[in-house]
This record gives C-alpha cells, sequence and structure tokens, in this order.
C-alpha cells in the first residue's frame, strides 16, 4: 500500500490498482523468479493482460527487487521507465507489454505452448484479467483453445470487481464450461489465494478472485 | 506447377524441421500442406482454430520464448481482423514473426468481396518496423521465406495465384533492375511484372522489380531512376499503396507518378481473375492504355 501510494497521476485507475494488490503479492510468494536474472528460463511468467491500473504489480516488482523503489516516484514521467500500462523493453520483470485488452490470454496460451515445446514442463504461466476485461472476444477465443487442448502449466487469474457493464455471472462456471479447472476465491483472502494458486489439473486452471 | 501457395507452406514445413525455434500456428487453412510439421512436433505446430486473433496472440506467445512463429491463414482474416494483434503483439513488443497470406486482393475472385484484401499492404504497412514481401513466383516465394524468416521483424508475405511467366532472382530488400530506358520509370510488384512488362512494349522504360514493397528500397530507385520525370507505380494492391514511400525517394527531383492498382472500391460481381482484371483496367490493355495517357500527359 505504502509503495503504491508513492506513485501519483493514474487516479482514475486507483480501483484496478487496488484490487489486483493482494492478487499479485500472493502470486509472487508461489511464483518462481529471480530478480537479478529477469530473464532465467527456470522462472514463471507472469502477464498482466489488464495492463491498466499496473501500480500494484509495479509495487509488488519493487518489493521483490526488479527495480528500485525510486522508480515509483517517476511514474508516468519522462525520464521515469514506468508508465500508465507496463513496458516489457523497459520494465524488468515485465514479461509482456499489455494496455490493450484481450491481448494478454492468447499470448499465455503461446507461452505455455512454447515452454513446453522446449520441455520447460515445470515452468508455469500465469495470466491476469478483469471481468470487464472478459467482455473481449479474443479472450473466449483463448479460453475455448486452451480449454481444448492439454496445457496444465497454465492458469488465468480473473480479478472480478465487478467492473463490467456487462453482467458476467458465474466466471467460473463459464469457464469450467469451456473445459477449465475453476475456482472463486475472496480476492483479499491471501491463504485463498496461495491455496488456488498451488492448483493443479490435467488442463489448464483459473483462479476467479472476487474483490468486492 | 508448384503454387507460391504450395511453396510457401512446403518451405514453412522444411524449416520448421530444421529449425527448432520454428513455431507453425495455423487458423484452419491449409491443414494438409502443414500436416508434416504437425506429424515432425505437435508442441510447436498449432492449430488454433478459427480464431485469428489468438491465432497471432498465440504466436506472439512463442515469440516470447525465443521461437520464430510462422501464422497463415487467408489474406484478409490474417491482416485485417488481427491487425492490433500484429501492431501490438509483434510490432510494440519488438518481436519477430512471419505472416504468410493466401487469395491475395482479389484472387479468390470467385468467393467475392469478405474474401478480397486489397487493403492488406496499406494496413500492415502502418505498423513501424513491419516488412511486406511480395513474391510474384513460387521460387520467389521460397527465397523470400529463407531470408526472412528469423529476420527478429514483423514480415508479411503475401502469396498470390497469379503468378509472373518466369521467375526473378529476387533481391530481399531491394529492387531489381529489369531493363533500362529513358522516357518513364516503372516499378512493378510481385505478380504483376509480367502484365507490365507487356504493357510496356515499344516504350522506351527503366524497369524496377519490387518483392520487398515495405519498406522500399528507395536507393535503388533514387540510382536506377531514368532522367525524365515521370514515373508509374504498378501493384497488386490498392491504387497508391507504395506511391508515399516512392514520392519520399524522389523528393529531390521533380516528378510526376501514375499509381496503378486496385481501385479502392469493393468489387460486386464474381468471376474469374482474368474477368476481374479486364472489368478493373488491370489486364495488359488497361496497363498499357492508362500508362500511355500518362506518357502522352491526357
Amino acid at each position: 500500500m505504502d509503495l503504491i501510494a508513492r506513485s501519483r497521476g493514474d487516479e482514475k485507475h486507483d480501483a484496478s490498482s487496488y484490487s489486483t494488490l493482494e492478487v499479485i503479492d500472493v502470486l509472487y510468494d508461489v511464483m518462481r523468479f529471480d530478480p537479478e536474472r529477469p530473464d532465467w528460463e527456470g522462472r514463471d511468467r507472469f502477464i498482466l493482460s489488464k495492463g491498466h491500473g499496473p501500480l500494484a504489480f509495479y509495487a509488488v516488482l519493487v518489493k521483490h527487487g526488479f527495480f528500485p523503489a525510486l522508480e515509483l516516484d517517476r511514474f508516468l514521467t519522462w525520464d521515469g521507465i514506468l508508465g500508465g500500462h507496463p513496458d516489457r523493453n523497459r520494465v524488468p520483470g515485465v514479461e509482456s507489454s499489455t494496455g490493450s485488452l484481450g491481448h494478454g490470454l492468447p499470448m499465455a496460451v503461446g507461452v505455455a505452448y512454447a515452454l513446453r515445446a522446449r520441455g520447460a514442463n515445470e515452468q508455469r504461466v500465469f495470466v491476469l484479467t478483469g471481468d470487464a476485461e472478459l467482455n473481449e472476444g479474443s479472450n473466449w477465443e483463448a479460453i475455448l483453445h486452451a480449454g481444448s487442448v492439454a496445457l496444465p502449466n497454465l492458469t488465468l487469474i480473473v480479478v472480478d470487481n465487478r467492473s463490467s457493464t456487462v453482467t458476467m455471472g458465474d466466471i467460473a462456471g463459464k469457464l469450467a464450461a469451456f473445459g477449465w479447472d475453476a475456482v472463486t476465491v475472496d480476492g483479499r483472502d491471501r491463504d485463498a489465494l496461495r491455496a488456488a494458486y498451488e492448483r493443479r489439473a490435467a488442463g489448464p486452471t483459473a483462479v476467479v478472485a472476487v474483490v468486492e | 506447377m508448384t503454387t507460391m501457395r504450395e511453396q510457401a507452406m512446403a518451405t514453412a514445413v522444411d524449416l520448421f524441421e530444421r529449425d527448432e525455434r520454428v513455431a507453425i500456428v495455423m487458423a484452419d487453412i491449409s491443414l494438409d500442406y502443414l500436416r508434416p510439421a504437425v506429424e515432425h512436433d505437435p508442441r510447436r505446430a498449432v492449430n488454433a482454430g478459427i480464431m485469428e486473433q489468438s491465432a497471432v496472440g498465440i504466436a506472439a506467445g512463442f515469440a516470447l520464448e525465443g521461437f520464430h512463429p510462422i501464422v497463415h491463414t487467408l489474406a484478409p482474416f490474417l491482416t485485417e481482423r488481427p491487425l492490433e494483434q500484429i501492431k501490438l503483439d509483434f510490432g510494440y513488443q519488438g518481436l519477430g514473426g512471419t505472416f504468410i497470406s493466401a487469395g491475395a486482393a482479389y484472387d479468390y475472385g470467385e468467393s467475392g468481396g469478405t474474401h478480397h484484401a486489397g487493403g492488406d499492404i496499406q494496413a500492415l504497412g502502418s505498423i513501424p518496423g513491419l516488412e511486406v514481401l511480395v513474391p510474384g513466383s513460387a521460387s520467389e516465394t521460397d527465397a523470400l521465406l529463407l531470408a526472412s524468416y528469423a529476420n527478429g521483424r514483423p514480415t508479411y508475405l503475401r502469396t498470390s495465384v497469379v503468378e509472373n511467366r518466369e521467375p526473378v532472382e529476387p533481391a530481399p530488400g531491394g529492387l531489381t533492375l529489369v531493363r533500362r530506358g529513358g522516357d518513364v520509370t516503372v516499378v512493378a510488384a510481385g505478380p504483376f511484372l509480367s502484365r507490365t512488362l507487356d504493357a510496356l512494349d515499344g516504350v522506351d522504360a527503366t524497369v524496377l522489380y519490387a518483392t520487398t514493397l515495405v519498406p522500399l528500397d528507395v536507393v535503388t530507385l533514387a540510382r536506377e531512376a531514368a532522367a525524365a520525370a515521370r514515373f508509374v507505380l504498378v501493384e497488386p494492391a490498392y491504387e497508391g499503396t507504395s506511391a508515399a514511400q516512392i514520392a519520399a525517394a524522389l523528393s529531390h527531383r521533380p516528378t510526376q507518378l501514375l499509381s496503378i492498382g486496385v481501385p479502392r472500391r469493393f468489387i460486386e460481381r464474381y468471376g474469374t481473375n482474368a474477368e476481374h482484371d479486364a472489368a478493373l483496367g488491370l489486364d495488359v490493355r488497361g496497363i498499357r492504355e492508362r500508362i500511355l495517357g500518362f506518357l502522352k500527359g491526357v
């Protein structure tokens, strides 16, 4: 919270920043990574598909030493590396440049395939979307595709902060209908999040984290 | 005769089998051609299904992990529907990948406007750093794909059912000087070279052949152009698609430019390529009439 508060200028996305805080913080307790070697092949991958409101993500990266906290003070500034949407070519620890919604999940499917093709069967791919982002049809293409093939290294996290203007209903139920092993948890409950992330299945898994 | 599409698929499979860094992502098109890749290594030969946005996204995921992805489907569905995925997932992220289309412009003249793509090069050409390759024969398709598949940048390889009578030794990235003349300089692109040469019968023209339309080889153009101010561009895409690049290359000298290409309107009739060529003024007669009129100042 204190780290997020250092960065100003993107208050319109405060809801997104704060809704993902525990979700991402706990995820980085579960994931394997090395901040000294952001490109370490043995790392798990995380793609923040809903790239808006990235402050919680930036704060977690600072917490783990990917870059100094000083960068948070330069958020959205000419001399800084932290923009309103994360940039893989500028920010250590950012796997993918996102911002336009509906791109991260299909890319995560490709990363999951690529890791499998390389024989990196232990590495996992996590991708975070929001309930409103799931309005985008490209997500449902990828959900349909991934649910029909065996990609046990892929985990979709849906932060459901009830921001969708289209009624999304039972998101976990929809994902299950597409062949995903999906659970719904309290997005502020760190133990529940951890347990949900550690679940594995024969195919892709999903964690719907409800944040009121 | 091997078509450009067949050659592109065969070369892609060959690259796939020789280079473990190659991944192929399909969108339910050309599955029979690409089946050998799936049988060779199904872990990196993926049929996404009929979902072009996700096919490009999946390919970008492969590229993020260091692979050289090749994505293939029909031209409008590869270049227009997932345009933003090519722009952001590849262009903005700085990733390389090859996008191979079949069915250029009005190739599928009996299928109607849903399957036409006169604007593909213009659309993709708006993406900074993207390269557009327009071969005129199967052998050029092979050479261009071999030269570009691992170039680290998004690359569009546009195959066509229309081919030139004889292949030209391609100059990847460059223009090839076909003949030299003094009255006009003609840039002919891809499969429109043969008909352009026929249309220039008796005209004293310098002819430059382009298989790379984006970026256009402006150095060779400026160097080899005839002294005359008149230039003609003949390309199998919307009229004027490459005109801005030519104008920029010639900004140091007085220039008159005639752009010949696919008229910017929806094609409402069904028929063979020859029928469409004639109706659109893109057969030998139509191209010749426009060039001669231009040279006469009509």
